[in-house]
């Protein structure tokens, strides 16, 4: 069973704005799902319709079978929301809030108490419980998001840029938070603006760009797609000269790193060969480029992933969709 | 962040269930921000009270004399009373929700499982509860001044429990129309207050002219008074039983428009 089934969706708001051109899309029970786009693209205005937060203008939306329409309250009792902007109360306690939002999903106040307990303490916002949540730091704030939308126990759990703001170390304990819930059977769809984040969690992947989904994979798939990576070599010894490896593209940036070009048809054994005969010896090696981020530039400018120019080589994709890349660039 | 342990899915509660315990918790929540600002809630109400009483009461009352056979400090009781359940229980629900709208915490409860008119019946309890408060709080105040007798409990508890359910109801639909803090008080001061005044809280309408009589009864606060002060003294400008089913009628459509721009998104939804 899918536990998202979208079909035909179409969102015009008042304005004119056509937010949404029709979208289908399916994702699978137990998937954990990314769901990426530039800025407008549409992620937003899906959720919001997903979880009733807008109204649709046409098209049809189910959540494990159930049609927004025609059950929506089974629909979205099945749903969990961490929402992009902070969206509670900011002066109540971060006790009240689960505990309350639980009651608004009919769970009785004594079991919503122990439950608060649990996702709080979990989520190490325990001895904040008492105070008022407006003097909670932005990480904590977006894990009481998480606490309160775990609180009914959905089974699907949507996170619209749920570690925007958030320090890398509370940003990986939340990514393995988010694991084990996924691995325990919640099905999670998550939009991010870190794609390393996306490509690290989801096992597959819509982009979404102008209201259309322009992609739609598994991520490892999409990622085989990747025409040429650049993989930067940091060295042991000092290099006098650029190194010459036959077949590969190669850039020497200073005496101890080098940067090496491989394209899809080849594999990274050939130049570790060919630095061994060198005599050159490789400390550490890593991606120059994040690969999903070169994907996804490729589909929202509007160039297949199998374009040739689809490279994980600086300089490409810096054109109309340069605004997308300078806000994941400035999530780093 | 420490080890998950999700239990095993439970069976989904009855959706009655669902409604009523969700129903308990907005009321839940509105009567904790209610005990929570109380300084902002309750006791404005009180001084407000105390202070028409010393100077309407005390002051002016002893030259006005009796009203409608009672003392007139007497015969303004109930209306007082009235008046802060009037504006609190309205008061309670336009800041309260369109609180929720602008801090957009009322999408804790959109997104959830309940419906609309649980929602809608979830704040309007709240705006009774507040009412049901001050009133309580102003009717202490009133028996320093004057002596309350109770002529008819059932009437007392039912208007007062009509009137703060219609302005709980009529607070909700300014909230969802407000856009900003300044649209949320334009009902209150331009329309809630001089109603109030010209509901025969101070006065009996028996002492205006033949035109200023008929133009009154259209004043739908002068028939909530009027059964009020029904309850406490026995006798009434309006017709009791035209003033119950009016309440009861305007109670039920103001519900039931709430419930229907909630459904269409008014002012919460694109």
């Amino acid at each position: 069973m899918n536990a998202l089934s979208v079909r035909g969706l179409t969102k015009t708001y008042r304005n004119g704005v056509e937010a949404l051109k029709g979208i289908d899309l399916d994702v699978e029970q137990g998937d954990f799902f990314a769901l990426l786009g530039p800025n407008g693209a549409g992620k937003t205005t899906l959720i919001g319709i997903i979880t009733s937060l807008i109204n649709k203008t046409a098209g049809q939306a189910c959540v494990f079978g159930h049609d927004i329409d025609a059950q929506l309250e089974v629909a979205k009792s099945c749903i969990g929301v961490v929402p992009q902007e902070i969206n509670f109360n900011m002066w109540e306690t971060p006790f009240t809030i689960v505990v309350n939002q639980a009651g608004f999903y009919g769970i009785p106040r004594p079991v919503a108490r122990q439950r608060a307990e649990k996702y709080l303490k979990q989520l190490q916002l325990w001895d904040k419980r008492g105070g008022i949540s407006r003097a909670l730091s932005g990480g904590m704030k977006r894990r009481l998001m998480i606490a309160r939308a775990l609180m009914h126990e959905p089974r699907l759990l949507i996170l619209d840029e749920p570690t925007a703001g958030v320090d890398i170390e509370i940003r990986r304990s939340m990514w393995d938070f988010l694991r084990e819930i996924n691995d325990r059977g919640t099905t999670i769809i998550l939009t991010t603006h870190y794609l390393e984040e996306a490509e690290t969690l989801c096992r597959n992947i819509a982009i979404i760009n102008g209201g259309r989904i322009v992609e739609r994979d598994r991520m490892s798939s999409l990622l085989r797609r990747l025409h040429v990576q650049t993989f930067v070599f940091n060295v042991r010894e000092p290099l006098a000269a650029m190194p010459r490896l036959d077949g590969f593209e190669t850039t020497l940036v200073d005496d101890h790193t080098l940067e090496v070009e491989v394209s899809k048809d080849e594999n990274l054994n050939g130049v570790f060969a060919r630095l061994s005969a060198l005599g050159i010896e490789v400390l550490s090696m890593r991606n120059k480029v994040n690969r999903l981020e070169e994907i996804f530039m490729a589909l929202v400018e509007g160039r297949g992933v199998d374009d040739p120019q689809v490279e994980a080589a600086p300089g490409v994709a810096r054109g109309a969709a340069g605004a997308a890349r300078a806000t994941a660039e400035a999530h780093r | 962040m420490s080890t998950v342990a999700l239990p095993a899915a439970a069976p989904p509660a009855g959706m009655n269930v669902v409604r009523w315990i969700g129903f308990k918790t907005i009321v839940i929540r509105e009567y904790g921000r209610i005990i929570r600002i109380w300084g902002q809630t309750i006791v404005p109400a009180v001084i407000s009270a105390t202070l028409y009483f010393v100077i309407f009461g005390n002051v002016v009352g002893r030259r006005v004399g009796a009203m409608d056979g009672f003392d007139y400090r007497q015969y303004i009781a109930p209306g007082l009373i009235m008046m802060q359940v009037i504006t609190n229980s309205y008061g309670n629900v336009v800041a309260s929700f369109f609180g929720a709208k602008f801090g957009k915490h009322v999408e804790e409860m959109l997104v959830s499982p309940l419906p609309n008119w649980v929602i809608v019946a979830g704040y309007a309890c709240g705006g009774v509860v507040r009412g049901l408060l001050v009133g309580v709080a102003v009717t202490v105040v009133s028996l320093f001044f004057a002596h309350l007798h109770v002529h008819h409990l059932l009437a007392i508890l039912a208007a007062v429990l009509l009137t703060s359910l219609i302005f709980a109801l009529g607070g909700f639909l300014n909230a969802l129309f407000a856009k900003n803090f300044e649209q949320v008080n334009w009902i209150p001061t331009f329309v809630l207050t001089p109603l109030t005044y010209f509901g025969g809280v101070f006065y009996s309408i028996s002492l205006l002219p033949e035109w200023a009589r008929r133009v009154s009864y259209v004043n739908p606060i002068l028939h909530m008074v009027g059964a009020f002060r029904y309850g406490f003294l026995g006798t009434s400008d309006v017709n009791i039983g035209v003033a119950f089913a009016l309440m009861v009628l305007a109670a039920a459509a103001l519900f039931a428009t709430a419930v229907a721009l909630l459904d269409r998104g008014t002012g919460i939804r694109d």
